[in-house]
């Protein structure tokens, strides 16, 4: 691999190797472009991996097993949260993101599910809703057609065109068929089509079929929460990172960690400030910057980043940085079943349903969605989490319990909008600090009135779909506001009036000529909440624009 | 890449194409060998001594265990060596839980005697008592935290030293393997029959 020095300027420092930045890194590089990654987590290879619950699995506090080892540590890096802007904020595990080269691809399920048309002009057709920020995205479907179809081809996603009759247009079709039905998928799809509702399988980020000089997926069960062993997961760690370094133009730097975006005195970005492992700081000159850190670290560095001439954070005039953020809301439900599902094995999902999807004036609120069908378990987290609420929590009956409802027990999952509220925000926290000194992240957040109409929708449907499929019982909870968030989005909107969003449709900030931020952060309205798929498709399309920018002169760069 | 990543990855991908019967059939057993070593090893050290425990506070803990996952005719906490498990976490990566070991112990003990006038050991009480006892501690979080760790130790990987002859794992069901081919369980393998 490429090693450039700190004191030369490379054309781009991209900041986080995950699913946008790794992207962006390979569509740079291999147009001929100097560029060095600089990504906060380590460098693992898929033989760093392990199906080893205690390590890789965290689940958030209570009751936490395993360590925070391929995602954020909030040991190091704390959080704090509060509902509402008057509240105090409390030290608190709020977000998880991936941090390791690859990011959150390398420990996601792998739903792949491309945004509908109607996602990017959902206010134009909904109008105002009180207490929210609806509003449309400066591009429309259409305009990110052919990078959907790009991120799906390059990557290696499985899946069947034209089996859901919801799915958007499409200008090609999958590159890999289906991964293989499990039971919980045959479960879905019964109970589905018995309510006249569309089953489909499911587009996974997870190669049916060896794919570039990958592997296939050998079913092993660890996808979620795990790395996996075999590169099977389309990852970028597994699949545009390695090709991104064989350019010769690209250096993956892990273990650094940027704590300040610099700027020139003319207003031009000129490298950044970062931490290597051993906490020692480097300055790495750049002439342009590419901000894929995802929907909290983005925001948080940018006000991090603030100097005289950008008194509140950099690229910041609007006062929008952090603002409008969105998160990952849905409902569960579960049941047992009367034969053995053994739905450990394999991917997590193998059929969706998107009946649901748009939001419909009828029900009265604004909101909509899609079902999908899992096993949400492996062992431990089984034991803790995984059984109806009337089960003892110790003794005979709950190992009875155990050995009976392992392997027949689904979880019922829907995935649903969160409205964009700008009072909802990433900030930092004016007394916590991290391991090295920086600000914390304060989140913000109270979900919206509608989100809990929607999500309760989807409750009820999932367990209408679960008495369908022949549940021999069936159980959810109450819905309670998001504790945590795994899907970080809004943060650094995207739109066309400067004072109304942070970059422009190409992802340029509109107060900063090169400084481009393309992640989770760039999203206006949060889909329906699967939005990996759209994320990379952002990030081949801003990359696209930055290439032929850059290489026609559109854009000075500074140095 | 190091050369042994790439030695690996390209096993991977053949072992998917089915083309490497030489290499698979020439490497396996030696990686299974050095599996099962590490695991015998890792199961047979810690018989032999606790490392944080004293033998009474092993004993005492053990049937607290014992009772959160009870033995039948299938075995239970004390058969998959969960108090094993326990012990070496308290000395690894929960090394932070030892006060509360200590602490929940002594509470374990004086509330025996409150019960159970005359008694001091936990474990030297009938199975009922000792049921009636810990329902009375349930919601306390000593009670938590043994029951999370022997939950815990029954079913991570034998490594840790508990799930003994993966007990936990043979219970519920569950299989750790690399590799798996459908159909996976009931449903689907009707759904495949029916074409």
């Amino acid at each position: 691999m490429k090693k450039f020095e700190d004191k030369t300027a490379v054309d781009f420092v991209i900041v986080g190797a995950g699913g946008a930045g790794g992207v962006v890194a390979k569509e740079l590089s291999t147009a001929g472009f100097e560029v060095v990654v600089l990504e906060q987590g380590p460098y693992f290879h898929e033989s760093d991996f392990s199906h080893d619950e205690l390590h890789f699995k965290d689940i958030f506090d209570p009751p936490a097993i395993g360590r925070e080892v391929i995602t954020n540590d909030h040991s190091l890096q704390p959080n704090t949260f509060r509902k509402t802007a008057d509240q105090k904020a409390k030290v608190t595990a709020f977000a998880q993101y991936g941090r390791c080269v690859g990011g959150g691809t390398v420990q996601f399920t792998g739903n792949y599910w491309r945004f509908h048309e109607i996602d990017f002009h959902e206010a134009s057709r909904w109008g105002t809703i009180e207490g929210a920020g609806l509003a449309d995205w400066p591009i429309t479907y259409a305009d990110l057609e052919p990078y959907y179809t790009k991120a799906e081809w390059e990557l290696g996603i499985s899946g069947a065109a034209g089996a859901n009759p919801f799915d958007p247009p499409r200008s090609k079709p999958y590159p890999v068929p289906p991964l293989p039905v499990k039971s919980s998928g045959v479960l879905l799809e019964r109970g589905a089509r018995k309510l006249g509702w569309h089953p489909y399988p499911a587009p996974m980020a997870i190669l049916s079929q060896p794919y570039q000089g990958r592997s296939a997926c050998q079913h092993c069960g660890f996808c979620e929460s795990f790395g996996c062993e075999w590169g099977a997961k389309s990852s970028t760690l597994a699949s545009v990172i390695p090709l991104a370094e064989k350019t010769g133009h690209c250096e993956i730097r892990p273990n650094s960690y940027v704590r300040k975006i610099s700027t020139s005195k003319n207003g031009v970005v000129d490298g950044v400030l970062y931490f290597d492992a051993d906490k020692k700081e480097h300055f790495q000159k750049a002439k342009a910057v590419v901000l894929c850190a995802n929907g909290a670290e983005t925001p948080r560095l940018l006000l991090m980043s603030k100097s005289n001439q950008f008194p509140q954070g950099l690229a910041n005039s609007s006062g929008l940085v952090g603002k409008f953020f969105m998160l990952d809301l849905g409902s569960f439900a579960m049941g047992t079943f009367e034969h053995e599902l053994n739905d450990f094995k394999s991917v997590r999902v193998t059929r969706v349903v998107q009946d649901f999807y748009e939001s419909d004036p009828k029900r009265g609120f604004y909101g909509g969605g899609g079902i999908d069908a899992r096993f949400e378990f492996y062992p431990i987290g089984f034991a803790l989490n995984g059984l109806a609420p009337d089960v003892p929590r110790w003794g005979a009956g709950f190992k009875k319990a155990l050995k009976e409802n392992f392997n027949r027990t689904i979880t019922i999952m829907s995935h649903t909008t969160c409205l964009p509220r700008e009072s909802n925000s990433i900030s930092l926290d004016p007394e916590i600090t991290d391991a090295w000194g920086l600000p914390a992240a304060r989140f913000t957040y109270k979900s919206h009135p509608d989100d809990f109409k929607i999500m309760n929708f989807f409750r009820e449907r999932s367990l209408e779909l679960l008495d369908a499929a022949g549940a021999l019982t069936k159980w959810s909870w109450p819905l309670e506001d998001a504790g945590f968030a795994a899907h970080l989005m809004g943060t650094c909107r995207m739109g066309n009036d400067p004072g109304k969003s942070v970059v422009d449709k190409y992802h340029r900030a509109h107060d900063v000529p090169n400084l481009f931020i393309v992640d989770g952060s760039s999203f206006v309205t949060s889909g329906r909440n699967q939005p990996t798929c759209t994320i990379q498709a952002l990030a081949y399309r801003a990359a696209d624009h930055i290439v032929r920018t850059a290489k026609n002169g559109t854009y000075r760069f500074s140095a | 890449m190091t050369t042994s990543d790439t030695s690996r990855r390209q096993f991977l991908v053949h072992a998917s194409l089915g083309l490497s019967c030489g290499w698979l059939s020439l490497h396996w057993p030696a990686i299974q060998a050095a599996q099962a070593y590490a695991r015998s090893a890792a199961q047979s050290s810690p018989a032999a001594d606790f490392q944080f425990f004293s033998r009474e506070a092993g004993v005492e803990i053990e049937a607290v265990a014992a009772q959160i996952i009870p033995s039948d005719d299938a075995p239970g906490a004390r058969e998959a060596h969960v108090i094993y498990f326990i012990d070496r976490a308290l000395v690894t990566f929960d090394k932070e839980k030892q006060a509360a070991y200590t602490g929940g112990l002594k509470q374990l003990q004086l509330k025996t005697g409150q019960m159970f006038s005359g008694v001091s050991q936990f474990s030297s009480l009938s199975s009922a008592q000792q049921t009636e006892l810990l329902t009375a501690i349930e919601k306390t979080e000593f009670f938590e935290l043994v029951r999370l760790h022997t939950i815990m130790g029954y079913l991570s990987r034998p490594d840790y030293g508990g799930n003994h002859d993966q007990a936990g794992w043979k219970l519920i069901g569950f299989e750790e393997q690399m590799t798996f081919e459908p159909p996976f369980g009931y449903y689907d393998s009707e759904e495949n029959k029916r074409g």
